[in-house]
């Protein structure tokens, strides 16, 4: 499970910016839609990393699965592949296409170069693939805006905290990490000026006994809300035995932190795939690069605790009605980074292109950026 | 840094240190009955799954780790089997028993991955547990960590001041002379097998019922090899398991610590500390190889067969 959307993220949020433009056009009809002939019903092909289970980033992908069937019935016809190794992917997405899959789910980093490989020999299906950066005629690629979420998870943090200092437990030096803390940074200086951010880098996606042992050393040294990047429960479950707050990461964690959990990030795939397979049903399919957020609904916010002041959930709802309508701007200025250097200027702020590869941390982030 | 925070730190480390403590000592006593039992990393995860699945269905996190224990057992018997009666070789039987505990785990664990578990007690042992310093570093933790310290002490007193340690240790060095003496060389490394089975198992079930209690497929994550390590690391010296395992499981906290801190170090290179820290250990011991060469059980990865 370690490998699961794979150290060449990196990779993703560098060459992302310079990828998404050019797509060949040959093969599409003039109306930009690629065409394919097609069979009824749709039969949909998902390829997970992991095994589902009951929590995590493939489960999320499980749930979108799901909804998609309930919502499309009978139109569409729905298998998915679970714990498949990278080592396995090209073989499963060859065997989808070639037992009648027209549309393919690859959920997984590391899964981009296999499925555009299968792509290029299977010009009549169509293939999808998660949070990479490549596209060809019949491959497109999707991401989520994490980053909205864990900015309204700032706003909550600074509210409720009174050690003024928050833990974060971070996988890997990529933008999509930089930019969940920064936003988390962001939310956090407009609830509560005063407090800062512990960072604690494991160097992994997925390893409960770090992930724990991070929390712990965060918890002596004096926080006492807890937010990860990293997929496993197990800081929430050291937030709920210290008594203290933690924010979800993927999956809703009640379970493991009924008192502990504030709120969270919680994918949603849902809406997408349906979206997705009624284009290519429809015929208006073609290959783009969708980053999709609260207003898509790709992301969510967890709900609230009812530890959260009024006052406060208030804020977040407004917020995040202003991030949906598109008036409110994340990563406006003033922005300092964390040596006091003036990155944004008020007024200013940060390009999409920017934020694909931001690579710094904003002011008030305690522990290096890398 | 006030003492609240060190004393916190430290019993972290105490609590880190059980799953390798547990698996190694299992290990050791397999090692010196002259069998190499790669498999601790499988071992450890069928023991892990094996007991969430009973803590879960049952409620009871007791039973959790005697299921794990158990299945541990079976699984140390299976090696005891494939490498003792049919004498298959050992290193490959290892490699093969954790692919398959990989599998096996991950198989049985299906449906139970996200399932929440309440994780054993901590039993803070009655007038220890009071102690300035030492009280909330060693003595307010759940069972299995107190299980781990005095196995370390069981093991060392059974190895050097038994008959059937005695027995165990020379079936290790040199099975035919044992056997023409009439030692019972196949029992005993049966015997040593599931015994050490038995401790990834436990160990195994003491990640998945108390230190992160959860199941999820992979959540070992390599200790069973670092246990594998610190039997070499500890020259088949069963006191010496706790420096081993302490000093990794110090610095592995340690760095994390220093990060939390705010202190401007490297993150992969202190990702790296424990790693180099058992290396610099093992170049310091063997920098006398007649010492390793002494504590190695001499028969070692070879397999026996009684001629008659």
């Amino acid at each position: 499970m370690s490998t699961r959307r794979d150290f060449l993220k990196t990779a993703a949020g560098l060459a992302a910016a310079s990828a998404m433009g050019g797509l060949p056009m040959s093969a599409m009809a003039a109306d930009g839609y690629y065409k394919i002939p097609l069979k009824k019903p749709l039969k949909i092909g998902f390829v997970y990393i992991d095994p589902i289970g009951n929590i995590g980033w493939s489960y999320q992908h499980e749930l979108g699965r799901k909804h998609m069937q309930e919502v499309l019935g009978d139109q569409v016809q729905s298998v998915a592949v679970e714990n498949v190794a990278d080592a396995r992917a090209e073989a499963v997405f060859r065997q989808l296409a070639s037992s009648g899959h027209q549309l393919i789910f690859t959920t997984s980093f590391s899964f981009m170069n296999p499925t555009l490989k299968v792509a290029k020999e299977f010009p009549n299906v169509i293939f999808e693939q998660a949070t990479g950066f490549k596209t060809a005629p019949n491959m497109g690629n999707y991401n989520g805006r994490f980053y909205e979420a864990q900015y309204l998870s700032g706003l909550v943090a600074g509210a409720m905290t009174k050690s003024n200092k928050i833990g974060f437990i971070l996988p890997f030096p990529i933008p999509e990490v930089y930019r969940v803390v920064d936003a988390f940074t962001i939310g956090l200086h407009e609830t509560n000026p005063k407090a800062t951010v512990s960072t604690v880098w494991v160097n992994t996606w997925y390893d409960p006994g770090k992930e724990r042992e991070a929390a712990q050393t965060l918890v002596a040294s004096g926080v006492d809300v807890i937010a990860t990047h990293t997929d496993s429960p197990a800081p929430m479950q050291v937030a709920e035995s210290h008594g203290i707050y933690a924010i979800a990461q993927d999956s809703n964690q009640i379970k493991y932190g009924p008192k502990a959990q504030l709120t969270g990030v919680i994918d949603n795939w849902g809406p997408y795939y349906v979206e997705t397979a009624r284009r290519v049903l429809e015929g208006r399919w073609k290959p783009e690069s969708t980053w999709g957020g609260l207003k898509s609904g790709i992301v969510q916010l967890a709900p609230l605790s009812p530890a959260v002041p009024k006052d406060i959930a208030d804020l977040v709802m407004k917020r995040k009605a202003e991030i949906e309508n598109g008036t409110f701007n994340i990563f406006t200025g003033p922005l300092y980074d964390q040596s006091g250097k003036l990155k944004v200027p008020a007024g200013k702020s940060l390009s999409e292109g920017e934020l694909l590869g931001l690579q710094w941390f904003v002011k008030g982030v305690e522990g290096k950026a890398s | 840094m006030n003492n609240a925070v060190w004393i916190s730190l430290l019993a972290g480390v105490v609590v880190a240190a059980t799953p390798l403590l547990l698996a190694a000592a299992g290990e050791l006593v397999c090692e010196r009955a002259g069998l190499l039992n790669l498999g601790v990393e499988g071992m450890m995860a069928v023991g892990a799954v094996c007991g969430f699945i009973a803590a879960f269905t049952s409620g009871n996190a007791y039973l959790g780790l005697l299921a794990g224990l158990v299945a541990g057992l079976l699984c140390g018997l299976l090696f005891a089997w494939l490498t003792v009666q049919l004498m298959a070789d050992q290193v490959a039987t290892g490699l093969a028993l954790t692919i398959l505990g990989h599998g096996l785990s991950g198989f049985i664990g299906h449906g139970y991955a996200g399932d929440s578990i309440t994780g054993l007690p901590a039993l803070p042992l009655p007038g220890l547990s009071d102690l300035p310093v030492l009280g909330p570093i060693l003595f307010q933790h759940t069972l299995p960590v107190y299980v781990a310290l005095a196995l370390v002490f069981g093991v060392h007193w059974f190895l050097s001041r038994t008959r059937a340690g005695l027995t165990l240790r020379s079936v290790g060095e040199d099975p035919k002379v044992s056997y023409s003496l009439g030692l019972r060389v196949n029992a005993t490394r049966y015997a040593a097998a599931a015994f050490g089975g038995a401790m990834a198992g436990f160990a195994g079930a003491f990640l998945s019922t108390s230190y992160t209690p959860m199941w999820a497929e992979g959540m070992v994550a390599g200790q069973g090899w670092i246990a594998v390590g610190l039997v070499v690391f500890a020259t088949w010296r069963p006191l010496r398991l706790l420096v081993g395992a302490w000093l990794f499981a110090g610095v592995g906290i340690g760095q994390l610590f220093s990060q939390a801190a705010g202190l401007d170090l490297n993150t992969y290179l202190l990702s790296a500390l424990p790693y180099l820290a058992v290396v610099v250990a093992l170049v310091l011991i063997s920098r006398d190889p007649l010492r390793i060469r002494l504590n190695t059980p001499a028969s070692l990865g070879r397999p026996f067969r009684a001629e008659t």
